[in-house]
């Protein structure tokens, strides 16, 4: 009864109002047979109990900050939080209210949304951002709606660079089970050392939407310019999957003639929290507005003559649109999205810059000490941000081992997913690795490959 | 008050067919429940062949999204491509500048006359 | 056309600047630390040119947020008795194990030996799951509700499939479903087909038979459902579309109704999600966050999004080793439904609501929410019609609108923000005229309760004598009714810094 306020006398009195005699009165219409089964669940345990219980079973994890050091990346990334961000979200007018399907007392949510949709599209160089998606990879699958919606299904082929991010490409087949599209490019066994001209051939009139990552799922800059206008002269759309930190430095899809941009926005103020909830964003051009799903913000004036917002074509959404809806998205990451509006206007334009550049520098640091080892390597000459590949003298899993022994989580084994990459560990570093750190991972692994030799 | 053309033809979905010019729209009856509109989206071209339940153009307003059905059978001559820019046209002016398709080869069998329509839109008013 | 007068448009006043507005060149809210390692040089040619982001001090960005959170209403700041939502307390604990560094600082990558307190809290959550709603296996992945739908349908799909049965193309959604439903069915290529309701807000029975055939993927089953009724024919509602061999999909939005009082899997549900922010309380956060596991029967477990937590390596008691949690990839699975494993960070806070219920706990809270549902139904049912009258479940629909009154739905919701509270959903579910859907959830007093009760019958009271005052409702929020037309003709999505930002 921890959070139900009736006094027995008061439920007694309101049992009479119904006209009913008991609580389990009010059950009639549920099968007598199947009512009441009683459930099997440990007795309650009170706040103190509870809050030791759960801090035990967050001591059982070892995570970075605590007692390791991570060099995890591969689509969620460690930075600094700035202590501002999680005091505005735990305001609980924020996040205790629902939806603001009633502007009238939901101005903070509506203004805030606005806000996070105007940063997005300042940051990623395009006109318009929804209200977020559940995460990156679903950002990317609704992109592909869009796209479908965009030529009314009469384009049935989508092209997803083999060099997204894994976990994205499998959303994307998920989602689009039943669309009846012909999904190509997504092939692990592709040559991942080729550019993005290697997609063009297999791009024509019937190409819907053409996906490509930046930086890709290496970590690796590539200018899309040229071919963005390729696709376009064969009237197909540009989605690319952006690394929100990376546009602080780096050139904006925007420029370089992208028609969505999708991402993971995690790294702009959002906590690891083993995997979730996290942030998809989504931005395009005004000129898909009506095919963009998700929730959207607009501007407009009170009957008092204020300035204020609303949530705006609500008809393309699944509540109206129904079965005709392009996407079935629904709730979506409103505090998350408000976190990662609070993290922006926090940093700023010098902030974010300063992030940026932390993590290129020192990604670059360790990619330099890295190849200096015996056996160990960077694979790709490419510009990079602040991941990189790095192939090693045996198996990842057995670096990683190794490396854990020392408290150090190494990186995503790119093996997994990717034949030719085996014995290839996909290494992250952010402004949250000090030299230091750096130091001993080169040291561990020198030390690793030492051992390798002499075995 | 629900404004109907006397030389128009009309469907139980109300779509108007206009006998003489092929054209089709949306009822002054449609405009008024949908409420403002805001989006227009015609989804056919010329040449293309239409007939009954097939969706010639996708509406939506400020609070209710509504496709738009072909009335009659026949092949599209011309789609009204400023309508897209001023969806605001189908509230003010559903009979003449909102027209959405041109058709040729419909003659509008089966449909309503202005008094049938008209009574069919005040059965639904309650 | 009308004649229309051109007017001077008059600038709104402008109540909270918007964080471009509030920039100043220079002004950052945060510095970091200088690099300790050597400089590398930047790729010139891939960097970009200019970064409109806004400039502020941190004091600035607090109060901004500050004097923004207070335009909003929220459960913390008082009832809130929005239909099929259920606005329930957000527990204050639950946002402190969310935060525990253990948790929040946990990469979804990490090897598995390093995460064994995440996976053993993902694991009992399952069980736990699976206890309160009799399925055989459970996923966490689906980030909401909406989320969960999807993953359910395209298991589905995934199973008529797998059996070479691929003529089924039907999804059958009665017109007392949750809103979401033909979406979800809509993406996946499915043609939905609506069921009437009967005259006490049941399935129709005749109209379900005479759609069941062998084209049928399944039904869509909201239970309780929109109008907050049990269906008393639910068993038989299951086994008719079974018989046809469609699939039962059981919505779960409305679950708070059920802890404790039926298990959905054994009145013959084969599939169904979860809200955690409804069911388990995790808080709503002004749209989300959601999470919306999946709970399937036997039958339908090999096709479960992967990966689902499982047990990789048993306990074993004689040397005191624990169990090692880990990921396990389903037989037939449809894939993945996102990256990582899912909204941990919610998983984190149902656990422990659940854990401070216990089952007799959770039995209260249906029991309670259902006592509240009927008492609000029953003091206002002499003033505001409701259509199905019987004893409801967790929420019930009245009808807003009164004979020769101008006032609708519409205008009580908004008129019951003067009396500050939050309006129930209104114009859902689309079978009642000016449906008023009101859901109280436990937590509420009888005192608010109440309250708002009085509040309901004293707009019935001004619908009469003062309609003008209730249908320009509200009058003492800090907006008023927003021009909705303007919003969606003339399309302001985005702010910018100002053409001349930064110029001396």
């Amino acid at each position: 009864m921890t959070y139900i306020p009736h006094s027995p006398k008061e439920r007694d009195a309101m049992l009479a109002t119904i006209g009913v005699k008991s609580l389990a009165d009010l059950f009639q219409a549920v099968p007598a047979e199947y009512r009441f089964p009683g459930l099997n669940i440990p007795p309650a345990l009170t706040e103190m109990e509870a809050a030791d219980e759960l801090a035990g079973l967050a001591d059982a994890n070892s995570t970075a900050g605590d007692d390791l050091i991570s060099f995890l990346g591969a689509g969620a990334y460690r930075h600094y939080i700035p202590a501002a961000v999680d005091h505005i979200l735990q305001r609980g007018e924020f996040y205790t209210a629902y939806t603001p399907y009633q502007p009238e007392i939901s101005q903070g949510t509506l203004q805030s949304i606005f806000e996070y949709q105007s940063l997005m599209a300042n940051l990623t160089g395009m006109e318009v951002s929804n209200d977020s998606h559940y995460d990156g990879a679903t950002a990317a699958a609704e992109a592909v709606n869009m796209a479908v919606a965009n030529f009314r299904g009469k384009r049935g082929k989508i092209i997803v660079s083999p060099t997204v991010n894994p976990q994205y490409r499998a959303t994307i087949r998920t989602y689009t089970r039943g669309m009846g599209l012909t999904l190509l490019g997504d092939d692990p066994n592709a040559d991942l050392y080729a550019g993005p001209e290697a997609l063009e051939n297999l791009i024509d009139n019937d190409t819907a939407l053409v996906i490509v990552q930046y930086p890709d799922f290496f970590g690796r800059l590539n200018d899309f310019t040229g071919f963005i206008a390729k696709v376009h002269e064969k009237g197909a759309l540009v989605c690319v999957a952006v690394n929100p930190t990376a546009l602080a430095l780096f050139k904006t899809p925007g420029e370089m003639g992208a028609d969505i941009v999708v991402g993971e926005g995690q790294p702009l103020g959002i906590p690891l929290s083993f995997g979730g909830p996290y942030l998809g964003f989504f931005t395009t051009r005004k000129q898909f507005v009506h095919k963009m799903s998700g929730r959207l913000v607009g501007e407009t004036v009170d009957s008092r003559g204020q300035r204020a917002y609303v949530l705006t074509l609500t008809a393309r959404e699944q509540h109206i649109k129904r079965e005709r809806a392009t996407s079935n998205i629904c709730t979506n990451q409103g505090l998350m999205a408000l976190g990662a509006a609070v993290y922006l206007s926090l940093l700023g334009k010098s902030g974010l810059r300063q992030v940026a550049e932390l993590c290129y520098h020192k990604a670059h640091y360790a990619a330099e000490q890295i190849a200096k080892i015996p056996g160990f390597g960077t694979c790709f000459t490419e510009p990079f941000f602040h991941e990189f590949a790095m192939c090693g003298p045996a198996p990842v899993a057995e670096i990683n081992a190794f490396l854990l022994e020392y408290g150090i989580i190494g990186g995503y084994d790119l093996g997994q997913d990717y034949p030719s990459l085996k014995d290839h560990m996909l290494i992250a570093v952010t402004e949250m690795n000090a030299k230091e750190e750096i130091d001993t991972l080169v040291e561990a692994l020198r030390e690793f490959a030492g051992e390798v030799d002499n075995a | 008050m629900t404004n109907i053309l006397p030389n128009l033809k009309y469907s139980d979905t109300d779509e108007w067919f206009d006998p003489a010019t092929g054209k089709i729209g949306l009822s002054d009856y449609a405009q008024s429940q949908l409420s403002d509109l805001v989006f227009v989206e015609i989804l056919v071209e010329p040449g293309d062949a239409v007939g009954p339940g097939k969706a010639i153009a996708s509406v939506e307003s400020v609070k209710a999204s509504a496709e738009v059905y072909s009335p009659v059978s026949g092949k599209i001559v011309a789609v009204n491509s400023d309508l897209p820019g001023k969806p605001e046209s189908i509230n003010a002016d559903p009979y003449g500048a909102a027209w959405l398709v041109q058709v040729e080869g419909g003659d509008g069998k089966g449909m309503k006359d202005a008094a049938a329509y008209g009574k069919h839109c005040e059965e639904r008013a309650h | 056309m009308p004649e229309m007068t051109l007017q001077p448009e008059k600038t709104a006043t402008v109540v909270e600047p918007t964080v471009f507005e509030l920039s100043s060149p220079g002004r950052t809210g945060i510095t970091f630390p200088e690099p300790d390692v050597p400089f590398t040089d930047l790729p010139l040619d891939l960097l970009r040119s200019n970064l409109p982001l806004p400039e502020l001090a941190e004091v600035d960005v607090i109060r901004h947020y500050l004097r923004l959170s207070k335009f909003n209403y929220s459960v913390d700041d008082g009832f809130y008795p929005l239909g099929s939502c259920t606005m329930k307390y957000n527990p204050k604990i639950n946002e402190d194990t969310a935060r525990l560094q253990g948790f929040a600082g946990a990469h979804p990558l990490q090897p598995i030996e390093t995460v064994q307190g995440a996976l053993a809290l993902m694991y009992q959550l399952q069980e736990w799951l699976k206890e309160i709603s009799g399925f055989t296996e459970v996923t966490l992945q689906p980030a909401a509700g909406a989320h969960g739908e999807l993953t359910g349908v395209l298991i589905m799909r995934a199973y008529h499939q797998s059996r070479g049965d691929h003529k089924r193309v039907k999804m059958l959604i009665p017109d007392s479903a949750h809103g979401t439903n033909p979406a979800s069915s809509g993406v996946t290529g499915l043609q939905v087909v609506q069921i009437p309701s009967d005259t006490r807000g049941n399935v129709d029975l005749a109209a379900l038979k005479s759609a069941c055939d062998d084209t049928v993927a399944g039904i869509m089953l909201t239970n309780p459902n929109t109008l907050g009724m049990f269906d008393e024919n639910v068993v038989e509602v299951c086994r008719i579309v079974h018989a046809c061999g469609g699939v039962v999909y059981g919505d779960g939005a409305n679950l708070n109704a059920l802890l404790g009082i039926v298990r959905p899997a054994e009145l013959g549900i084969d599939l169904m999600h979860f809200n955690l922010h409804k069911t388990f309380s995790t808080p709503h956060g002004g749209g989300g966050p959601g999470s919306g596991p999946v709970g399937v029967a036997a039958h339908l477990a090999d096709f479960l999004p992967a990966p689902l937590i499982g047990i990789v390596e048993e306990e074993n008691e004689e040397e005191d080793i624990p169990p090692l949690y880990g990921f396990v990839t389903p037989a037939k699975s449809i894939g993945r439904m996102k990256a990582f494993h899912g909204h941990f960070g919610m998983h984190v806070r149902a656990f422990t609501y659940i854990a401070m219920h216990g089952a007799e706990g959770l039995r209260d809270i249906s029991e309670y929410a259902v006592l509240n549902a009927n008492y609000i139904q029953a003091r206002i049912k002499d003033v505001y019609h409701v259509p199905y009258d019987r004893i409801c479940m967790h929420e019930f629909v009245a009808e807003g609108q009164f004979e020769g009154s101008s006032v609708r739905a519409l205008d009580i919701a908004k008129r019951l923000m003067d009396y500050r509270f939050h309006p129930p959903t209104n114009y859902f579910p689309l079978i009642v005229h000016e449906a008023l859907m009101i859901e109280p959830t436990e937590t509420e007093n009888k005192g608010t309760l109440d309250a708002f009760a009085d509040a309901l019958i004293k707009i019935a009271e001004e619908a009469k004598t003062q309609p003008e005052l209730v249908k320009s409702a509200p009058h003492t929020t800090p907006f008023g009714r927003m021009d909705e037309v303007k919003a969606a003709r003339e399309l302001v999505l985005c702010c910018w810094l100002p053409e001349d930002y930064g110029d001396e």
